[in-house]
């Protein structure tokens, strides 16, 4: 197996694999009684890294698992690569507006173990699709999906995430999309579960008018880490890029936002915008935030921006004076620093799933 | 009823109210002025319970219970209502969503049943209308963007929808703006009755104007050192707080 990444590499200075590479990982056990979230859309399911047929509904664009050519230097891409047998290959015809499609994992087993799930996701001409994406379940177990996209030009791709793993999971996810001429990649990654997590994505900008938001919410407590890392690169003139990132950190968790915007000298009129946030609800809690720019071009508007702060005492006085209790005006003033990054989702289902798992997060504090 | 015995209390060391006195019948209207430093923001803050400042004797008793135990929330559920000097700006917080959660917290608290959204935007809709506001007003977050007069509405919408027995305006060093004063005196004035009384915190004269109070008391360095009817606010602006200590 290709080596896990130590933090020696610059990319993974703020997350220590350490923990994960201790650990002997079994092959995938069968799952007995899965706990799948109940929305009424056509869904494919994996159950520990396979896929469970009888679960999934007939999805006309999802095709055959293909064999996998990783041509990167990723360390994680390469261990996926080796090891992965099964995923989604979707691959939705130029003019087609496919809907909404779920796409679930879920994992459950008494021993450690680890599955390896790579998924591919093109997107033909002027074609549309939505993708809601669950990954969810219990005990200890390794899960590094890889998810490759491409989007052709003029195609509109809604890519939602709630990663809601067992808290004693492991959940490293690689995103890598390509983006044509007037493409739009709109990502949402809710980080709620696993012990540590990471969340890479990187968006490609290939054609004028490409467009990428990846914009991640990351609700975190106990010893919880979760690291949200961004790539960004502009290799065409004209391109919006936008990402919009808030942590919300209780107990001792820590968490990570690193974000990378890359100009390439032909990217004039390149417009890169980057927001970091953090809500630190304890004094135990902590953020690293690591934003670069990389600008070849000359006319080009890039910025960044980055906060760290605590819950506003006026904010919770004032709603506490109007008779709302504490409690209430807490996850009140949360839900509302989230609300930034939250505002691209606007699929109903995938909104109602979102603000169902920060409440229920809240309630757990 | 309003009763306030002896009430000392102190930011860290310092102490501001040094025993204050005062009672507010039901259905009556009082004012507090009194020198900069008097400790008038704070007897605001005090009795609403916003956290920084120690009581360290007295108690004071609203409806029978003293409200200086309860967290500002069953403060407000218990009918008292501060209306702030400068309202707090919520992003991310819709006005209407605010409003609802407010209303339905009391009426919890009140064992009255909640209001739907359509009861309740029916109720609000028609508040906002009596304050002449917009009908976006409701749509907006709470504060963001609002001029110094629409949060002085903002306020007062949230006043007429909560319907308090007891409101506490302070209004410490807002004098200058006579359009956002305007807006609280009516506000104020709407829910005039029997049931409602109000504490009018102000430096100056002008807001009595239009909020006519029944009492004057001048609150100078932490205790209410005179009281009397509505003409000793206008001694008060003709001679000034010079010499009301000894009085």
């Amino acid at each position: 197996m290709t080596a896990l990444p130590t933090r020696k590499l610059e990319a993974w200075r703020y997350t220590d694999l350490r923990q994960l590479a201790s650990i002997e990982f079994a092959a995938p056990p069968p799952v007995v009684a899965p706990t799948l979230p109940n929305i009424d859309l056509p869904r494919l399911v994996f159950l520990n890294g396979t896929l469970a047929k009888e679960l999934s509904s007939p999805f006309e664009y999802v095709h055959n698992f293909q064999t996998i050519a990783e041509d990167s230097t990723q360390p994680l891409a390469l261990i996926n690569a080796e090891k992965a047998h099964d995923g989604m290959t979707l691959h939705v015809p130029a003019g087609v507006d496919a809907g909404t499609l779920l796409l679930i994992s879920y994992a459950a087993g008494s021993v450690p173990f680890a599955f390896h799930l790579r998924h591919r996701i093109t997107l033909g001409e002027g074609a549309k699709l939505t993708l809601i994406e669950i990954a969810k379940g219990e005990g200890v177990y390794w899960h590094d999906p890889v998810i490759d996209i491409s989007l052709e030009q003029g195609a509109k791709f809604a890519h939602i995430r709630l990663q809601d793993e067992s808290r004693e999971a492991f959940h490293l996810a690689t995103i890598r999309a390509r983006v044509a001429e007037a493409a739009a990649y709109d990502h949402f990654t809710a980080t709620i579960g696993a012990k540590l997590s990471r969340t890479e994505i990187s968006a490609t900008l290939t054609g004028t008018g490409a467009l990428a938001h990846l914009n991640g919410a990351q609700l975190l407590t106990g010893t919880q880490h979760g690291d949200f890392t961004t790539v960004v690169a502009h290799k065409a003139p004209g391109c919006p890029s936008r990402q919009t990132v808030k942590s919300v950190l209780a107990g001792t968790a820590r968490g990570v936002f690193q974000g990378r915007i890359e100009v390439d000298r032909v990217a004039q009129q390149t417009d890169g915008f980057q927001l970091s946030q953090a809500l630190l609800l304890s004094p135990g809690a902590e953020m690293d935030i690591k934003p670069e720019l990389e600008i070849f071009a000359d006319d080009v508007k890039c910025s960044h921006g980055a906060t760290i702060g605590a819950l506003d005492a006026e904010q919770l006085f004032y709603l506490r004076s109007r008779g709302i209790p504490d409690d209430q005006a807490r996850s009140m003033l949360i839900r509302a620093f989230l609300e930034e990054a939250l505002e691209p989702v606007t699929q109903p289902e995938a909104r109602a799933l979102l603000e169902e798992a920060i409440d229920n997060w809240w309630v757990k504090q | 009823m309003l009763e306030i015995k002896n009430l000392h209390a102190r930011i860290g060391e310092k102490e501001i109210l040094r025993g204050v006195n005062l009672v507010v019948p039901d259905g009556e209207i009082h004012a507090i002025m009194g020198p900069n430093g008097a400790g008038k923001s704070t007897l605001s803050y005090v009795l609403s319970g916003r956290d920084g400042y120690e009581v360290t004797e007295g108690e004071a008793i609203y409806d029978g219970q003293n409200i200086l135990d309860l967290a500002p929330e069953d403060r407000a559920a218990a009918g008292i209502f501060l209306a702030f000097q400068y309202p707090v700006e919520l992003p991310g917080v819709g006005n209407a969503n605010f409003l609802r959660t407010a209303l339905n917290a009391i009426r919890r608290k009140r064992g009255e049943e909640e209001l739907d959204a359509v009861a309740f935007l029916k109720q609000a809709r028609a508040a906002v209308k009596s304050l002449h506001m917009k009908e976006d007003f409701l749509k907006r977050n709470v504060n963001v963007g609002f001029s110094g007069g629409e949060k002085k509405r903002n306020e007062m919408l949230q006043m007429a929808l909560l319907q308090p027995g007891l409101a506490i305006l302070d209004e410490t060093d807002s004098g200058l703006d006579i359009d956002a004063l305007k807006i609280v005196a009516d506000g104020v004035n709407a829910l005039r009755g029997p049931k409602f009384s109000a504490l009018v915190i102000t430096h100056y004269q002008r807001l009595l104007d239009h909020i006519v109070p029944d009492v004057v008391h001048v609150l100078s360095a932490g205790r209410i050192v005179r009281s009397g009817p509505k003409e000793l606010a206008l001694e008060l602006e003709a001679h000034g707080y010079a010499g009301l200590e000894a009085a």
